[in-house]
């Protein structure tokens, strides 16, 4: 058993509106990240993945309040803390993040050094000059990124240059847990490719223990990341490997998600693709019963009415446990959603490699 | 083969002259015929957009010929250069920037209904035809009359988008990476929406994308775009399974796929 690097139980953050109305964008989270594992987050605009990023951090500046839960890293318990020690204490050695548009994310006017400076500073201020640079310098290599970009400005480099600057920074302080956010949006693929082979070296040399990707392209999160965790209207819908997520999902949401799914391969050409009709719920008043009941081919009436808690499943392994990932929060049971989904002609992608 | 709407030959883009000159197109050929879905496919950088922006009368042609319907485009008056916009509608990148935020939507879709010459019509028509328009994109007319186009989300507007273009009925339309701000799930509608124009409509229509999954699902026929060039182009199964020039080969290799994942990092179980 590896050692949990990230564990989060409950988690409840909340945005404050400007007529005191109270929006849990993050309801309840639980999860765990062990260490040299990759977590990725799916879901699509607006259900609470990047606020459950900048909760992970502690980053609670108005409107975004903690609510609840807690947030356990490396056995050192975070919730709670005030943004400013959070800011001495955890960000960059425990928890790193990379934002989503992180091209936009370097001051115009500085150069690159000094940011680099800045961020050990805060942790260290009697550093010298001359040991940030070697880092620096060290860790650029590892980035296939010259060492003169060091001494340039950023509007100096090219977009896939900046973005393996930020990481650079993000991670110039060997952290436990990296958050990229969107990492490879505004990249090109060749690029992307290249920036997130590059993000798993860093983790290889252990300069990262463990990352979250957060990205609604699926593919990607397949070819990335251990285990997958969908999101829908702040809550986690179903988890679980990527590889079950992708070829074997039992939640409706993650359903139509995975239908979405458009991979230049043979076979995915004259299979229809499907789209989930409808919006999200408005989180200002959630729906008492299930959240996603509303868009859901399959709903009954109890679905309106009962709320729905995670429920484990899977086969019994040899110790007698489940699979202990694999989770999802429907009320009809999982061998039921399979059949259904069997009889609807199967899914779109597996192309004879189910499980 | 079906009649060709919209060729061109040995069509060039240079920006800048002497040392700093530029090529962003190099002396492409294509050939567009009716009821047919081309998608063009290059990274950012390859000239897509320029090409784009030539086809739709926007930037000059620095070199080589359009042609539109079988005679060659004329667009050396504001005049002439209305009636071909007529043939030629676009939607864009981004759905936030392609409104005029001051005008109600009504007022967006009833400029389409006149700038078809239905000025004359009477106002229960107009709202007809404006209530068909919306459905056909599954948007409900009577719960946008009023509103602004800020008042939508991005996955509404590009699809109102699509509903002006139904009511403008052009023989072309020009969709430049119309899903890469929108996602994954909102996607397949517009996808879906863009098929029913061709296939109900009887547009043609050239996607403009950075995806080759995308290009892939979508059309019928490919056009490889890299440093200005066509390198390849075929029909999509040919272009897309069995590729020949080696961009091809290095586009598909680096996109995430599902059945042959990536060689690095973690074991898949």
């Amino acid at each position: 058993m590896a050692k949990k690097m990230l564990e989060v139980k409950d988690l409840t953050t909340k945005y404050i509106t400007r007529f005191r109305e109270n929006i849990y964008a993050v309801d309840h989270v639980s999860f765990e990240v062990e260490e040299g594992k990759t977590l990725g987050i799916a879901g699509e605009s607006g259900c609470g993945k990047s606020t459950l990023a900048l909760s992970l951090m502690g980053y609670y500046f108005p409107p975004l309040y903690y609510s609840g839960g807690e947030i356990t890293i490396d056995g050192r318990n975070i919730s709670g803390l005030k943004p400013d020690d959070v800011r001495k204490s955890i960000l960059g050695t425990e928890i790193a993040y990379i934002p989503q548009a992180a091209m936009n994310a370097l001051n115009p006017t500085a150069k690159i050094i000094r940011f680099i400076e800045d961020v050990i500073h805060a942790h260290d201020p009697k550093k010298t000059k001359k040991d940030i640079y070697d880092l620096a310098k060290e860790r650029f290599e590892i980035l296939n990124l010259p060492s003169d970009v060091l001494q340039k400005h950023s509007v100096e480099l090219s977009g896939g240059m900046k973005q393996r600057t930020v990481i650079a920074i993000s991670t110039i302080l060997s952290p436990k847990v990296l958050i990229a956010d969107e990492p490879s949006s505004a990249l090109d693929v060749t690029s992307q490719k290249l920036v997130i082979k590059m993000m798993y070296d860093l983790m290889n040399m252990g300069y990262i223990k463990s990352m979250i990707f957060i990205t609604h392209e699926l593919p990607l999160l397949y070819n990335v990341t251990d285990d997958i965790m969908v999101m829908y209207a702040g809550q986690i819908v179903e988890s679980g490997s990527a590889r079950q997520m992708v070829f074997d999902p039992v939640h409706p949401y993650s359903k139509g998600l995975m239908d979405s799914i458009i991979v230049p391969e043979e076979g995915t050409r004259d299979a229809k693709l499907t789209a989930i009709p409808g919006t999200p719920p408005n989180l200002k008043d959630p729906p008492k019963g299930c959240r996603f009941a509303d868009r859901c081919k399959y709903v009954m009436p109890l679905c309106q009415t009962s709320f729905v808690t995670m429920r484990r499943f899977g086969e019994l392994d040899d110790d007698g446990n489940a699979e202990s990932q694999r989770r999802y929060r429907c009320i009809v049971p999982v061998h039921e959603l399979k059949e259904t989904f069997k009889r609807e002609g199967g899914l779109r992608n597996t192309g004879g490699a189910a499980i | 083969m079906s009649d060709s709407v919209l060729s061109g030959k040995g069509i060039t883009k240079v920006f800048g002259f002497g040392d700093k000159k530029t090529i962003a197109v190099d002396h492409v050929d294509f050939d567009f015929h009716e009821r047919e879905l081309v998608s063009i496919v290059g990274e950012s950088g390859s000239g897509k957009t320029t090409l784009v922006k030539m086809l739709l009368g926007l930037l000059s042609v620095t070199e080589g010929d359009i042609y539109f319907m079988g005679k060659k485009r004329d667009i050396s008056t504001r005049g002439k250069k209305r009636e071909y916009w007529k043939g030629i509608q676009a939607i864009f990148q981004d759905p936030f920037s392609s409104y005029n935020m001051f005008h109600k939507i009504d007022s967006v879709l009833l400029d389409c209904i006149n700038m078809r010459g239905g000025a004359g019509l009477p106002r229960s028509k107009k709202i007809e035809m404006m209530t068909e328009a919306c459905g056909f994109v599954n948007l409900k007319f009577a719960e946008l009359t009023n509103k602004y186009p800020f008042e939508l989300s991005g996955g509404q507007m590009q699809r109102l988008m699509i509903a002006r273009i139904f009511l403008l009925k052009p023989k072309i339309l020009l969709a430049d990476e119309p899903t890469s701000m929108i996602d994954a799930c909102s996607r397949a509608t517009i996808l879906d929406m863009l098929l029913q124009c061709r296939d109900e409509v009887g547009m043609m229509i050239i996607f403009i994308t950075h995806d080759i999954g995308l290009a892939y699902y979508i059309s019928d026929s490919v056009y490889i775009m890299e440093h200005g060039k066509f390198v390849e182009h075929g029909s999509a199964d040919d272009v897309i399974l069995n590729p020949s020039a080696d961009y091809t080969k290095r586009l598909i290799n680096d996109v995430p796929k599902i059945h042959a994942p990536w060689d690095f990092g973690k074991a898949l179980g």
